[in-house]
């Protein structure tokens, strides 16, 4: 086979499987367009009625609140939490640096079910009643992990002679914080961040067990797909599918923008 | 530590990662020994306060729960083989052959992590469903009417490939990423064909990304519940089905508890086996 011929396959590979990987997504699209309460392909009322609906609904309102409330407080807490976690993930040689990187590691490598479960018997032990902010707590324990890799690998990439040469030039320790390390990893504190908005607004197995009477938007959509379908189903999910999308194209035009005015500047 | 400082100061890197340490401690590490401990109370019980027992244990190991256990252990594999042969064109590509499109290409497969899983089972079952996406177009342009395929194993297998995709294929990417363009470029120089290259260089020398990608999607794939539930209509039921189950309907805790210790005693040697020998700081691109 020559060269071409591997590229090609590989590229038609590439995209055969990217439409495996959003076909499901298309499929919810079309069910959320439709007028009748059950969904027939193809499709024969075309509509907008279940999207009105869905957004009248002061249900749904509730279910916005408590999972945006969840996903911004996770984000600022694992935010500032990874930072430091992976300045000395990746920045400093220490002693126990070997060990910390794998005991990082652990909650990403961890059933999240049997995590949601654990944490529950354990807000109980403590006498703990579960609700929106137990649920926080939960989501912390695997998103300040992955917040911490994601962070990590732009600070493999910082160069720490910078800061070195700003301490030479008298610049104090908060100084060189904040002209020098932080502006320099802010693409990685970014990435970091959409990461941790994201995966806890997506989460579904570690809300199950910690939100106790408070529900978020994948409880409420899993009970419904369990039990009592309607278009408000595929609404939502559309809703947030397209929501991650927008935000995650957004934050990733941010960046490149930066560097290209970065770029421009040198 | 160097004399002038006083014995107490830790250095850079520990007080860094302490406040991570810290929680992890209080988020990770007791909520497990609380489970531990659970799995010792007699049946029933919802407190830590009664004096430990092995019966949980011994209801297992007499019980079917290794039922359970063997379709989860099953799955997760199978997933992760079929997983290696899919994800591996495409994190080839992403060093060798998408050039400017990569990141494009990377974010398509990021996005949808972001979406709940059950959101995206769900357009499965939509595109599967008697008269959905699937069914509804082969009646109506061939006017053909197949069986459904929903609620089968295969659909089961079908959703955990589907959701653990972007978990094999990144690290994989990263471990592609690691081979040397040199290297290959003077195998093929030096006459090696094709296949050669792939099995004493590429192969090799990202082994540590694929390693990495295996076992972070077994451990995740044998955690899955989604999936059997939603696309398999109880013709699967992994051991996570039965813990739900012991926690919820039975109100056996304690059972429930021992089921995951279980389970996490599987998943805590194969990842401690493997993440042992591994050196993180070459994966994640240290220079």
């Amino acid at each position: 086979m020559t060269q071409r011929a591997r590229h090609a396959l590989i590229w038609a590979w590439t995209l055969a499987v990217l439409i495996f990987v959003y076909l499901p997504a298309l499929c919810i699209v079309l069910a959320s367009l439709t007028s009748s309460r059950y969904f027939l392909f193809p499709i024969q009322k075309w509509g907008l009625d279940w999207w009105r609906k869905t957004f009248a609904s002061i249900e749904v309102h509730q279910l916005f609140k408590t999972s945006i409330s969840i996903a911004l407080l996770v984000t600022a807490i694992a935010v500032v939490i990874a930072f430091f976690g992976a300045l000395a993930f990746a920045r400093y040689n220490w002693k126990g640096r070997s060990i910390y990187q794998k005991i990082v590691l652990l909650p990403i490598f961890f059933p999240q079910s049997v995590l949601g479960l654990a944490l529950l018997l354990w807000f109980n032990a403590l006498g703990l009643q579960m609700s929106w902010q137990t649920a926080v707590f939960a989501h912390l324990v695997w998103i300040i992990p992955v917040v911490t890799l994601v962070i990590s690998i732009q600070v493999y990439s910082f160069d720490p002679t910078l800061e070195e040469a700003a301490f030479d030039l008298g610049a104090s320790r908060w100084q060189v914080f904040r002209e020098v390390t932080l502006p320099v990893l802010l693409p990685g504190i970014v990435s970091g961040s959409l990461f941790a908005f994201l995966l806890s607004w997506g989460n579904f197995p570690l809300s199950l067990f910690t939100t106790g009477a408070d529900t978020t938007i994948p409880e409420y959509l899993y009970a419904k797909m369990v039990a009592g379908y309607t278009p408000g189903v595929p609404v939502l999910g559309t809703v947030s599918t397209f929501g991650a999308a927008f935000i995650l194209l957004g934050g990733y035009w941010l960046i490149t923008l930066r560097r290209a005015n970065q770029l421009k500047d040198n | 530590m160097s004399a002038n400082r006083p014995a107490f100061a830790l250095s850079s890197g520990l007080t860094y990662a302490l406040p991570l340490l810290l929680f992890l401690l209080v988020g990770f590490a007791a909520p497990l020994l609380a489970v531990v401990g659970y799995s010792f109370m007699p049946s029933r019980s919802f407190g830590l306060d009664h004096s430990p027992q092995l019966g949980n244990y011994a209801e297992i190991f007499s019980g079917n729960s290794y039922i359970s256990f063997g379709w989860s252990m099953l799955f997760a594999a199978l997933t992760v083989f079929l997983l290696t042969l899919i994800c591996y064109p495409i994190a080839y590509g992403m060093t060798r052959v998408f050039g400017k499109w990569s990141p494009v290409i990377t974010l398509l497969f990021t996005i949808p992590l972001f979406v709940s899983e059950n959101v995206r089972l769900y357009g499965w079952i939509l595109f599967f469903i008697k008269n959905g996406v699937l069914l509804g177009t082969l009646k109506n342009w061939f006017g053909i009417e197949p069986e459904g395929w929903l609620f089968t194993r295969p659909m089961v297998l079908l959703g955990m490939v589907y959701v653990y995709l972007p978990f094999m294929l990144f690290p994989m990417s990263l471990g592609v990423a690691m081979v040397p363009g040199e290297t290959r470029d003077a195998a093929l120089d030096l006459g090696a064909s094709r296949w050669q290259v792939f099995k004493e260089i590429e192969l090799p020398l990202s082994m540590p990304g694929i390693i990495i990608g295996l076992l972070l999607t077994f451990v995740l794939a044998v955690g899955a519940i989604a999936e059997a539930k939603i696309l398999g209509g109880q013709t699967i039921i992994p051991i996570t089905h039965d813990i739900e189950i012991a926690f919820t309907y039975a109100q056996n805790w304690p059972l429930g508890a021992a089921l995951s210790v279980l389970l996490m005693l599987v998943v805590g040697v194969l990842v401690l086996l493997v993440l042992r020998r591994f050196d993180l700081d070459a994966i994640l691109g240290k220079k």
